[in-house]
């Protein structure tokens, strides 16, 4: 469009004008968005940055990797691995859990939807202090689930549920479950039932037309929150803090060890490097593959 | 295989609104039939029946002579073209029709042949390995009919499936289905709103309103000889004229007593009210031609004329304030027969097209 | 003839049993450590138990008698209050640039304002505190609010873009083209239409600000303490039923909240759909 204004018709302007007025626009939205970034760029890109310079600093003040080297040692490696295995198993649980709940939401009427939502959404906006505790008080030697399961008669005495990874476990369970119940749901909401007809109409029965129409097409919401669980559970810190009884060994809390108690901002410093690198490159591949981006904001 | 299917006393409530009242139809096997009827009418909701996604009230569907409301929709054998066409997203072209067949458990290669066919005959086959989002409106459209087809259903049921392609493409599409229902013969319910389409398509068209059957006749009959005012307006333009009835089973216009055809629709002599329907292309304008007992007349006032490409229409005024259209064939506007604004004119058309209709609708 | 016919709806319902079954007991999963902790917080004992043996109001008579807690309750407010003010317009901003910009510009963008979210906690906790430290800014309300903001505005960004989605740009034009400049287009046309959208940011923003607990861990303490932050350390070193006290006053008032977004929302539907 621009090419033919400036085929030189008397009172015509020239192609850079609007080139040029398009861009302003453009820079002029992108200004409104500056005083986040900057928060942002502040708050969060300098700290981890000066974090990020601080573990290439060795114990004499110079510049060196023994920091990172250390890593290596066995009580970083178990701390990876328990972390690593405590994420997966979360992850798998509320995909197991959540599943279920995200469909039954999704195929409801708009107002028992609207009730049983509750059940979801409770949960998410109390505080995850609250609920940690909570699960401390349920969990414990005299807890209401050890004296549930005794006099059913399952267990002869309380079983330790809290202070290790049981309870860790769990507790992290519970405060990540709406993280995957919700994104699955909005996913689901999007599968237009014909889709559901025209497999029934096919000949399908309600359970094939589930796995070869519904499935599928609820993967998106699917892979969103498998990975948001997923990285969650890497940085989680709360509920391995008060949950863990100091006896399960996550990333998060060696970070927390290492500044609190020893003061040795390089180790912390490598670690937390280190976490955020693993996170980013797990976000960044899963991203590649699955697209999760376009359900978080973009168009 | 041609079926025939047999709706008896067919009734749909929802809380307390009728949505079908006792609809009683008889399709003939392989019949290519049409449900019309304005938005809300209750067609889509007797389709719907006939899927299998809505339960009636009550009311019984006979199938080759079995009861199909018992059985559930994936048990039907019934092919279903959906509006939006429900194309599968995750599925190419070819997954999306070989699905029924998958179903079916037939063989790899017996798949791949009755696809190939389904895709030929919908004229698609160089899309078969294309992925569905890729594709047009039309080339969609032909898919769904091909996933329809390609199992061989005993029906099938089409819903509104061509109103979101363009004219000229909607135009072309019901044509070839028309050329689809002559080579396989399946019993096909076809559900629209556009009058023009169903008298394209049809075998027999049932015309429905407000739940209820109105007409369910040919394409002809029902342009000819509508029996109520309603299917009259509804289907093609026509301007009604209030009649009186005389005593001796005579009827007038404007205090003028009319000629009627042979067939004067029975139905009218037995409402509370009758209209004169009149079809602005049965209409001519100015002296009369031909044998005076053939022919009613009327005189008015030539208002404006509207040029609209392949005719001309004639708007002009009676006495008493209404108005009439009269459409004009390139001929008759040739030959200098196109009145001016202001010109007092008469108003001409043959007994056997004025047509009496009821006023029930 | 026949007065009832099988269905699909009729037949799903049936075989939907062990559905419901299996997501009461989820949902009995998700809800009960959330309202457990209520009636515990009405016990006379000096330990937690279930059911309390005695009932009384002790705990809350000794949480509202506290200066400390109501201290750190006060600050929370404050912190979360401040938070708000600023991070919502911020957010809301943001989110409109980022709508009227070209799609290719605005990845990189949105995953700048998503960081706080993928970047784990404690991580920016240390972090900050280490700056902190140089400023003097921990242990100060400014430290907690700037924080705040921070954590704040994915959630404002998240929500208000996605109302942004669904607003019809058109109404915007309009305006303009009636006479409007882009600026007030937005504030008598844009806003009022995605008010539910600031409305729902907002209170994330509060939320996520009253309730940050690991990084007010390392700058908050002692005077200046959070209420997250005294909970946490009471947790730790005393079992009596205070903290499920003031758990509980957080559960009413999340219930609360949630009501009122509940109740918020209805009218708007009609509207932004």
């Amino acid at each position: 469009m621009t090419g033919m204004i400036s085929a030189g018709a008397p009172g015509s302007t020239d192609t850079t004008y609007f080139a040029r007025a398009e861009r302003k626009e453009a820079l002029s939205f992108a200004l409104l968005a500056v005083p986040g970034l900057v928060v942002i760029g502040l708050l969060l890109i300098v700290p981890v940055g000066w974090l990020f310079v601080l573990s290439f600093i060795g114990k004499d003040g110079g510049v060196s990797l023994e920091n990172y080297a250390r890593l290596a040692q066995p009580v970083y490696v178990i701390t990876f691995v328990t972390t690593f295995q405590i994420a997966g198993i979360v992850t798998v649980g509320s995909i197991l859990l959540g599943y279920p709940v995200a469909y039954l939401l999704s195929q409801l009427s708009p107002r028992a939807a609207a009730i049983c939502m509750i059940f979801v959404i409770l949960p998410f906006w109390t505080s995850v202090l609250v609920r940690t505790y909570a699960w401390l008080v349920l969990l414990q030697r005299r807890g209401l689930i050890n004296s549930w399961l005794v006099s059913l008669g399952i267990i002869n005495e309380p079983i330790p549920l809290v202070n290790n990874f049981i309870g860790t476990t769990i507790g992290m369970l519970h405060v990540l479950l709406p993280f995957m119940i919700l994104p699955l749901y909005s996913s689901m909401k999007t599968i237009d039932t014909d889709y559901l007809k025209a497999a029934s109409s096919c000949g399908a029965s309600p359970m094939r037309a589930f796995w070869d129409v519904f499935f599928p097409l609820s993967r998106p919401g699917l892979f969103a929150g498998t990975v948001l669980v997923f990285i969650l559970s890497l940085g989680f810190y709360l509920t391995p803090a008060l949950l863990g009884g100091g006896r399960v060994s996550m990333w998060s809390m060696q970070i927390a060890t290492n500044v609190s108690t020893y003061s040795n901002w390089g180790a912390a410093s490598a670690l937390g490097v280190l976490l955020l690198v693993v996170t980013i490159a797990i976000l960044a591949a899963l991203n590649k593959v699955f697209r999760v981006d376009k359900l978080y904001g973009g168009r | 295989m041609k079926v025939p299917v047999s709706i008896r006393g067919l009734s749909k409530k929802f809380g307390s609104f009728e949505a079908l009242k006792d609809i009683n139809l008889d399709i003939a096997p392989g019949e290519f039939v049409t449900l019309l009827g304005p938005s809300g009418s209750g067609k889509t909701t007797l389709l719907q029946v006939l899927a299998g996604f809505v339960t009636p009230t009550s009311g019984s569907i006979l199938v080759a002579g079995e009861e199909l409301l018992t059985k559930p929709p994936h048990q039907r054998e019934i092919g279903l073209v959906f509006q939006n066409y429900a194309l599968f997203p995750h599925m190419n072209v070819f997954e999306n029709v070989a699905y029924p067949l998958k179903l079916r458990r037939l063989s790899r290669s017996e798949i791949e042949i009755r696809v190939r066919g389904a895709l030929d005959m919908v004229r698609l086959s160089q899309f078969i390995d294309r992925s569905v989002d890729k594709l047009s409106g039309g080339q969609k459209q032909r898919v769904a009919l091909a996933r329809a087809i390609v199992f061989e259903p005993r029906i099938l049921l089409m819903d509104e499936s061509l109103s979101a392609l363009d004219k000229k493409l909607r135009e072309q599409m019901q044509i070839e289905l028309r050329h689809l229902h002559e080579r396989l013969h399946t019993t096909t319910v076809f559900v629209t709103h556009d009058q023009r389409e169903a008298l394209t398509m049809s075998d027999r068209i049932a015309v429905i309103n407000n739940g209820a059957l109105i007409q369910f006749d040919t394409p002809r009959a029902i342009y000819d000889r509508p029996r109520t005012r309603f299917v009259a307006d509804f289907v093609g333009e026509t301007t009604f004229l209030p009649v009186e009835l005389g005593t001796g089973g005579g009827a007038s216009v404007f205090g003028t007593p009319l000629r009627l055809p042979d067939h004067a629709g029975a139905s009218a002599a037995n409402s509370r009210e009758s209209w004169l329907a009149l079809r602005p292309e049965k209409l001519a304008i100015g002296p009369v031609v031909g044998p005076e007992a053939e022919v009613n007349s009327f005189s008015a006032v030539a208002r404006e004329t509207i040029f609209q490409g392949d005719s001309l229409l004639v708007i002009a005024g009676f006495a008493d304030g209404q108005n009439i259209a009269v459409r004009l064939v390139p001929q008759e506007a040739n030959r200098g027969l196109v009145p001016t604004p202001g010109q007092p004119i008469h108003i001409n058309v043959h007994r056997n097209d004025s047509i009496l209709v009821s006023g029930d609708v | 003839m026949l007065t009832a016919a099988a269905s699909a709806t009729q037949i799903r319902h049936y075989q939907r049993l062990w559905l419901y079954g299996l997501c009461a007991l989820i949902f009995t999963f998700l809800i009960v450590p959330c309202v457990l902790i209520v009636p515990m917080s009405f016990s006379a004992s000096n330990y937690l138990e279930f059911p309390p043996r005695a009932w009384s109001l002790r705990w809350y008579r000794e949480f509202f008698d506290s200066p400390e807690w109501m201290d750190a309750l006060w600050l929370s407010l404050r912190v979360a209050g401040l938070t708000t003010l600023i991070a919502t317009p911020i957010g809301t901003a943001a989110a409109y640039g980022l709508s009227q910009m070209p799609e290719r510009l605005t990845k990189p963008l949105r995953l700048s304002f998503l960081l706080p979210m993928i970047v784990p906690n404690i991580l920016v906790a240390i972090g900050v505190f280490f700056v902190f430290a140089r400023l003097g800014l921990n242990n100060t309300v400014t430290g907690l609010v700037l924080v705040g903001i921070m954590l704040a505005l994915p959630f404002v960004l998240v929500t208000v873009s996605s109302g942004l989605q669904s607003f019809d740009g058109n109404l915007e034009r309009a305006a303009r083209s009636l006479g409007a400049t882009r600026l007030k287009a937005f504030l008598t046309v844009t806003v009022p239409q995605i008010r539910s959208s600031i409305a729902a940011g907002a209170l994330f923003a509060f939320v996520a600000a009253f309730d940050e607990v690991v990084i007010a861990l390392y700058i908050s303490s002692g005077e200046n303490s959070t209420l997250p932050r005294r909970m946490f350390a009471n947790i730790r070193d005393q079992v009596d039923p205070l903290v499920a006290t003031v758990s509980s006053v957080l559960v009413v008032a999340s219930i609360v909240l949630l009501l009122i977004v509940q109740i918020a929302k209805r009218p708007e539907k009609g509207a932004a759909r």
